[in-house]
């Protein structure tokens, strides 16, 4: 568990990034961070592995106030991706993806025989480990910042608008994966967008910003849907309009679910397959039960 | 103009080849001079551009010195220290190092700056000590343009150290001191057709140097846009890559 608590930043040209914030992140969740430009999410993403420190306010993980703790240390612990994967040019992929566990002194070959199994993890040929970065696309680039991410097996992966630079199809597919993976991997995963349709898809918690790291709600995808907090977030996840306002519509006896500009969206099943299964679930590959977590018998920690 | 076929012809005398004031000496001299010169000036300024580059701190005062040093006269200089600290080859050497640092820190810092900033904020947002991002990720990326720098040095120091000469010292500009006292004009030709040569040579070994430092990554990199920029793509080309 990450909590902020009464966490303000102001940077030294006097900008206040973040006002007041508090937050609880609950542990092997995915909390999604959304809000236009600027509104302070990448620093309170980078307060939590202290590239970033609070200009007041406490941050914990698990009860342990962060600012006690060495920063280079506790950046190895967490696993942290952003938008242009921020590969090192110079190292092959499967150097890449053992970078860290190297700095913390696994021998270069172990943690390059693991890096072949984490490509596996997250979908990458093992034939594209002795690529550079510069050798791969854009979707690749990131399946290998996700992989080095999970390389020391972290409680906390944090991601920055990870699947901001793909293109569309491409960002489906890797937030799909990002989905299944969680399931396997049970991370606290922080995950930063401007993209509210990527929130709603990703987030088991939601907490939207307006400008100045002020939270206009946070909830989960259903509470912020069946009732917006105000007119900014109603206007923000588009619940009056498009393909999330949606009403039922009789065609041949039977209900057929349509949005607002009339186009079929869906039909209405009884609800048997319970809350824990989420929309965008739906790999066939998949055999594992929706909703069927397995409780690893470990604590949220990040080290 | 009739000048030139008998500095080949003194090139070409077995006798200038000879002893203890023969071309090959005067050659390793000039070569010694020149390589302690850049021993010296790497050691003072590639850490402090690296310094400068990696920190962020200290450029106006490292452009500011600098140019300082370029407006130096060398051989105003070379006279002045020559009457302070006496005849020898430490007076020549400290104006030859003046010499060869604004453009070793220039090279030294713009290859730090070509760094491109996300690369570096990614090595320390995953752990990444200080020490580790300088020695693991600037420098390897920084190397061609240090290199560089050390490239456009090496250039001015073997070329001004024939000024040197006068002193009097060894080296190739000793030919030419002496054959201007004489005016032995073949002597001197020949002699600045050495250390044109010597510095083309020089000037060669670190193009090939600096080539060879280019990261692979940055190299493939490279290579990849040519060939998605050329409407032709051949078959023999990095398989398809998209699968991501
Ligand atoms: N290092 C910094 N120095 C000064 N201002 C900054 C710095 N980093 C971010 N900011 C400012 O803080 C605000 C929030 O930035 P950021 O957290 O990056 O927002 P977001 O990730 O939501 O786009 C912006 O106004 C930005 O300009
Ligand atoms: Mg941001």
């Amino acid at each position: 568990m990450i909590e902020f608590r009464s966490v303000t930043k102001r940077f030294p040209d006097g900008t206040v990034a973040v006002r007041d914030f508090s937050l609880v992140i609950p542990s092997r969740r995915i909390t999604v961070l959304v809000g236009s430009s600027g509104s302070g999410k990448t620093t309170i993403l980078r307060m939590i592995n202290r590239m970033v420190d609070p200009t007041s306010g406490t941050i914990e993980i698990d009860g342990d106030d962060i600012a006690g703790i060495e920063p280079v240390g506790l950046r190895r612990g967490i696993g942290y991706v952003m938008q242009n994967a921020g590969l090192l040019p110079h190292r092959r992929v499967a150097d890449n993806i053992a970078t860290v566990p190297v700095l913390r002194g696994v021998r270069r070959k172990d943690a390059r025989a693991r890096a072949l199994e984490l490509m596996d993890t997250v979908g990458l040929d093992r034939s594209l480990a002795e690529r550079y970065p510069s050798q791969l696309s854009g979707g690749q680039q990131q399946r290998v910042g996700v992989a080095r991410g999970l390389a020391v097996d972290p409680n906390i992966l944090l991601m920055d608008e990870p699947f901001g630079a793909v293109d569309p199809l491409v960002r489906a597919e890797l937030q799909r994966e990002l989905l299944r993976l969680q399931r396997d991997l049970d991370k606290t995963v922080v995950f930063v967008t401007h993209d509210i349709d990527e929130a709603l898809l990703l987030g088991d918690q939601i907490v939207i910003f307006t400008t100045g790291g002020i939270v206009a709600q946070a909830g989960t995808p259903q509470e912020i849907l069946a009732a917006p907090a105000d007119e900014f977030v109603a206007r923000f996840v588009g619940a009056d309009r498009g393909k999330r306002a949606l009403h039922v519509r009789e065609q041949n006896g039977r209900p057929v679910v349509v949005d607002s500009e009339g186009r079929a969206a869906g039909v209405l099943v009884p609800d048997d397959a319970g809350l824990g299964a989420r929309a965008g679930d739906g790999s066939p590959a998949d055999g594992s039960a929706p909703g069927g977590r397995p409780e690893p018998a470990r604590d949220g920690g990040a080290r | 103009m009739n000048s030139w076929p008998s500095a080949f012809l003194w090139l070409a005398d077995p006798v200038n080849w000879a002893g203890p004031g023969g071309i090959p000496t005067r050659v390793g001299e000039h070569l010694l001079y020149t390589l302690v010169t850049l021993l010296i000036g790497v050691i003072i300024a590639v850490p402090a551009g690296l310094a400068i580059g990696h920190t962020g701190r200290g450029r106006g005062i490292a452009v500011q010195a600098s140019g300082v040093l370029r407006a130096l006269p060398t051989l105003g200089l070379l006279l002045l220290l020559a009457l302070w600290l006496g005849i020898g080859f430490t007076p020549p050497l400290i104006v030859m190092v003046a010499l060869a640092l604004p453009p070793l820190l220039a090279g030294a810092y713009a290859g730090m700056d070509a760094v491109d900033r996300q690369t570096i904020d990614a090595a320390r947002s995953i752990g990444m000590t200080g020490w580790q991002v300088l020695f693991q990720v600037e420098l390897p990326l920084a190397l061609p343009l240090v290199i560089g720098g050390i490239r456009s040095g090496c250039l001015q120091v073997i070329a001004t150290w024939t000024v040197a000469a006068y002193l009097p010292l060894g080296g190739l500009g000793r030919y030419i001191y002496d054959g201007l006292a004489v005016q032995n004009y073949a002597e001197m030709l020949g002699a600045s057709v050495l250390v044109i040569v010597l510095a083309l040579l020089a000037d060669g070994l670190f193009a090939l140097v600096q080539r060879l430092v280019v990261p692979r990554g940055v190299l493939a990199g490279r290579s990849r846009d040519v060939r998605t920029r050329t409407p032709r793509r051949s078959a023999s080309s990095t398989p398809s890559t998209t699968a991501g």
